[in-house]
């Protein structure tokens, strides 16, 4: 069995599987060997990855609401001996790890500020969106997962700590975005539940179930030409998305159906245990810290190789139990302590984050992957959509990297932009993640200079 | 769109006609392009129950949908589906379709017996997918549609050596189908004047079961569209007044009603349960029924005047509510129908604790989130978004204790013109309901201050909140905004250039109706506006008038604070 192959008349995709299933497969589950899956259960042949490949390369972004206080988090120090700030203070054991950028804006030219919008659409698609709907994408994160995503089953995971499917910013557009997670234990079982194979298991025992859903998906797709002659160009495109995300649960399939080469870091995660979930910052951060950890294990078993997490959404509504206040309220309502110059509790929010960002970084750098760590194959953007938030500041925007970008980063400096555009951060990244992209951005914010300074 | 010059033009070129001419210039409405609308959660429950039954569960997390211009109605025909989405859509159609053909539930679908347990049946096959086929495409099958189903079933049935294996398939393809997770609507020239574009007879179909039911076309519906009977007057006018009598008239009326409160927002609400022990998942969703059964028992079962919804103290409680209303309830789990004494300050459903809640802080009201919602959702007003660069240190006072209410601090604001000029819309209003705390309870102090409820709301000036009530029921703007939710609603669309006209029509057919709800369904479904089309959306329209309804709309992420 494991050694026959089938030469089927006429190799389309739906009379492939039909004749494998119907010459080769009885009722019970088989064991089916590696030759028989090259060629019929991978479209494309490149499913089983050689043993010995390069450990993959991972992206992801971190977002917290509400920035910081300018004077308070902004490094004076430039290099490797920058100096840690009050705000900075919680990253202190991650510092080797991250690199922090600051003096880098959103440049309006011309645009409206939208609060709390401009300046994480501005970081994450390249530049002052001209209003709520136009140019709200594609993301980084999206362009990224273009490229390196389809070799995984899921082509990028979105988090939400707060619970709430909608506090995401990945996106295609304005009218596709990706909804995110809203708990550890759902995130839990979309990854490691059903569906899962450990790829150290040993011997591989495809599901015959996965194949009929996987041939479910060939069929949906004769249907497409009917429907797209009855479209004008605005729904073709939002069809074409429908058959892309098609398309991509096909491709998950596939891999479901095919054998991994083991992973040494790879291992199933405990259940995380069922707590509450609310905007109340201890209840966020618990969550973020499960899901943190299993994110992690997602990335060691290759599951996925981007992520977005949202720590809070912009215009944080994260508070404190038993306050009237949410972090938003708190920085345009709290008036500012005349000794210390800055809004005390509002403030409180900003060294939440700062400790939770710490908690995930350290996460990740706390799983073993070849000779060091998963952070070493990863790199992560933390942004905030204001600076400032009191005044809604898109000007000195606060951002980091964490990991070693697979061994393209060189993390553990402070940058200065001088007031150049963050775009300059997301061209980088996506040439530390290998796409070919000489230039980002649009009018002010478009540029073609990497920043050199955070790159091995 | 049609712009002057081009009503101008199509005169000309139709000079000869002068008929034509007259019709084109605005006195007959044409409507807009068609849409591609994907399904809400609800529409998807819906199609399940209707075609498998209520037993049938729906395990799985719907994509969110995504609110423009104020209604996820209109954002539904902007939506996509994203890779997670789809994965989503494919989870919960293949877990329906193992439950439609378990055991327990195959006989209701499968009315044929197959020849073998473990062997393919075309025939058999063929005959459950023409059975359950057209319910869920909202259409009569092609050739297309059955040829590859039933071979990948025969496949399927030899995979695992049942034949329910292969239906299992059937199910599940037609659950992820684009013509099933999409409403496509389709124009076709018009017979008599092959000019124009009307809707095609099934296309029409969905709009009106949508509208009217939150759901797809009923068998019988469908077979009048295949007959071709809702192409003429009377055939439309026959189902309509059978769609509009049927007691699925609830499903849908409380769906535009949904739409139009926000009350998607309630999936997310959170309160700090220390300021509000009051407050709990329960309380929120009896809140939110609580208003539903007012509008549909003063809308559908009393045949009320719309705007007496501002007014109305007739209302329904549960045990849950009770702590929040300050009212005893009698029974343990059921609601109780209840009018509040001419004396009690909850009058009309603004003073209901949904919205309240709603429109509020996690751990305080708002007078200006108030305000902003009733502008916007009920008066179909703009706010425009707060500036960027306000200096909120002019502000700080605003932690001084000596503001105690909210009108001592939101006049702190008032004393500024850039702010000045926004939150006189909002802020009166808003104010006007300060008497309901952030999670809808009554109260009549503030830190120890009292709270005045006093304002004006377009310059006509009202007490307390429950003349607020009455002087908002009379404002000219509550009905027509009605008006236009609705008829956006319907198409999925704002109104084109060419519906203008059409739109003050069912304004005085609205008010000569004594403001019913059915007059205006009817008025909507049976005009011109609702039945033609355009050539599909080419370019996206411009959205920059939208935007300032969508900063509070779409989201916490936007949403000012005061």
């Amino acid at each position: 069995m494991s050694h026959l192959i089938i030469r089927p008349r006429r190799l389309t995709r739906r009379n492939l599987l039909r004749s494998t299933l119907r010459g080769t497969l009885g009722g019970a589950a088989i064991a089916v060997g590696l030759p028989y899956l090259d060629i019929f259960l991978n479209d494309n042949g490149d499913a089983l990855a050689a043993t010995g490949a390069p450990l993959p390369r991972r992206f992801g972004t971190w977002f917290w609401g509400c920035g910081m206080n300018p004077k308070r988090w902004n490094p004076t120090r430039d290099g490797r001996v920058f100096d840690l700030p009050p705000e900075l203070e919680p990253i202190a054991g991650i510092r080797e790890h991250v690199s922090v950028l600051s003096g880098f804006n959103v440049i309006l030219a011309g645009e409206t500020n939208m609060v709390h919008r401009t300046g994480v659409i501005g970081t994450l698609c390249g530049g002052a969106p001209p209003s709520k709907t136009e140019n709200n994408g594609p993301t980084l994160d999206v362009l990224i997962s273009d490229a390196i995503g389809s070799a995984t089953r899921f082509k990028s995971l979105e988090m939400a700590a707060t619970g709430i499917a909608t506090d995401t910013y990945s996106r295609r557009s304005e009218d596709a975005k990706n909804a995110s997670e809203t708990s550890p234990i759902s995130l839990y079982t979309r990854i490691f539940g059903p569906g899962f194979s450990d790829p150290n298991a040993g011997e591989f025992v495809p599901d015959p179930q996965t194949m009929l859903r996987k041939s479910v998906l060939s069929i949906v797709g004769e249907d497409r030409k009917r429907i797209e002659s009855q479209l004008g160009a605005r729904d073709h495109a939002r069809l074409d998305e429908y058959f892309t995300s098609l398309r991509q649960l096909e491709r998950q399939f596939e891999l479901q159906l095919s054998a991994r080469p083991p992973l040494e870091a790879c291992r199933a995660p405990e259940l995380p245990e069922e707590g509450p979930v609310s905007r109340d910052v201890a209840h966020v951060k618990a969550n973020h810290a499960a899901m943190a950890k299993v994110l992690a294990l997602a990335l060691a078993c290759d599951q996925t190789r981007v992520f977005n997490m949202v720590f809070s959404e912009g215009a944080s509504q994260l508070h404190q139990s038993g306050s009237s206040d949410t972090h938003h309220t708190l920085t345009h309502e709290e008036a500012r302590d005349e000794k210390l110059g800055y809004q005390v509790e509002a403030t409180k929010f900003v060294i939440h984050s700062m400790e939770a960002w710490a908690t995930f970084v350290e996460t990740l750098a706390g799983v073993p992957e070849g000779d060091g760590s998963l952070l070493d194959n990863c790199a992560v953007l933390a942004h905030s959509e204001t600076s400032d938030a009191n005044s809604h500041s898109v000007t000195g925007l606060p951002m980091m990297v964490a990991g070693g970008g697979g061994g393209r980063l060189r993390p553990g400096v402070h940058v200065f932009g001088a007031g150049d555009a963050t775009t300059r951060l997301g061209l980088t990244l996506q040439q530390t993640m290998g796409l070919s992209v000489a230039s980002w951005g649009w009018k002010a914010n478009e540029t073609d200079r990497p920043i050199n300074e955070i790159l091995a | 769109m049609l712009s002057p010059l081009r009503i101008t033009l199509i005169c000309v070129v139709t000079l000869t006609q002068a008929v034509a001419c007259q019709l084109t210039d605005g006195s007959v409405a044409r409507g807009g392009p068609v849409a591609m609308r994907r399904l809400t959660a609800d529409q998807y429950r819906h199609a399940i129950v209707d075609s498998f039954g209520e037993d049938i569960e729906i395990v799985g997390r719907f994509e969110p949908d995504n609110r423009r211009a104020g209604l996820v109605a209109v954002g539904s025909a902007w939506v996509t589906v994203t890779p997670s989405g789809f994965e989503q859509y494919e989870a919960m159609g293949n877990n329906i379709a193992r439950q439609v053909v378990s055991e327990a539930h195959r006989d209701r679908f499968v009315r044929c017996t197959p020849r073998s347990m473990s062997e393919p049946d075309a025939e058999c096959a063929e005959a459950f997918l023409r059975e359950i086929g057209p319910r869920l495409l909202r259409r009569p099958l092609e050739d297309a549609d059955v040829g590859p189903r039933i071979d990948a079933a025969a496949a399927a049935t030899e995979l695992m050596g049942d034949f329910y294996a292969g239906l299992e398939l059937i199910v599940t393809s037609l659950l992820v189908a684009p013509d099933f997770l999409f409403r496509i609507e389709v124009a076709e020239p018009d017979p008599t004047d092959p000019s124009r574009l009307v809707l095609s007879d099934l296309t029409l179909a969905s709009r009106l079961s949508y509208l009217l039911w939150n759901a797809g076309p009923d068998a019988m519906l469908l077979q009048a569209a295949e007959r071709g009977e809702l192409s003429n007057d009377e055939g439309l006018a026959r189902q309509v007044d059978r769609m509009l009598a049927s007691a699925r008239l609830e499903a849908g009326v409380r769906a535009f009603f949904e739409d139009v409160f926000r009350f998607d927002a309630f999936d997310d609400l959170g309160k700090d349960p220390i300021r509000y022990p009051a407050f709990s998942s329960e309380v929120a969703r009896d809140a939110r029924e609580q208003t539903l059964r007012v509008v549909v028992d003063h809308l559908i079962s009393k045949q009320g005047d719309y705007r007496d919804l501002f007014t109305t103290r007739r209302s329904f409680m549960t045990r849950k509510l009770g702590p929040v209303y300050a009212v005893a309830v009698a029974s343990e789990h059921d609601w109780e129908a209840m009018e509040f004494s001419p004396g009690d300050p909850r009058a009309g459903i603004l003073t209901h604790a949904s919205f309240n809640m709603l429109n509020s802080h996690p751990g305080r009201s708002s007078a200006t989130l108030r305000g902003v919602f009733v502008r916007e959702a009920l008066l179909c007003q703009t706010v425009p978004p707060a500036p960027a660069d306000v200096d909120f240190g002019l502000f700080n006072e605003d932690t001084n204790p000596k503001y105690k209410t909210a009108r001592d601090r939101l006049g702190v604001h008032a004393s500024n013109a850039t702010c000045r000029n926004c939150h006189r819309l909002t802020d009166p209003i808003g104010l006007g309901l300060e008497v309901f705390d952030g999670v809808g309870r009554y109260r009549t102090t503030e830190n120890g201050a009292p709270i005045d409820t006093s304002g004006e709301l377009d310059g006509v000036a009202f007490a307390n909140n429950v003349e607020l009530g009455r002087v908002f029921r009379d404002s000219p703007l509550v009905g027509a905004c009605l008006v236009e939710n609705l008829y956006r609603y319907a198409v999925g669309r704002d109104p084109v250039n060419s519906e203008r006209r059409l739109m003050r029509d069912l304004e005085a057919k609205f008010e000569s109706s004594d403001y019913r709800l059915d007059a205006l369904l009817r008025g909507i479904v049976l005009s011109r506006g609702f039945r033609t089309a355009t050539r599909p959306q080419e370019e996206p329209p411009s959205t920059e008038s939208e935007d300032a309804t969508q900063s509070v709309a779409s989201g916490p992420s936007t949403r000012e604070t005061i």
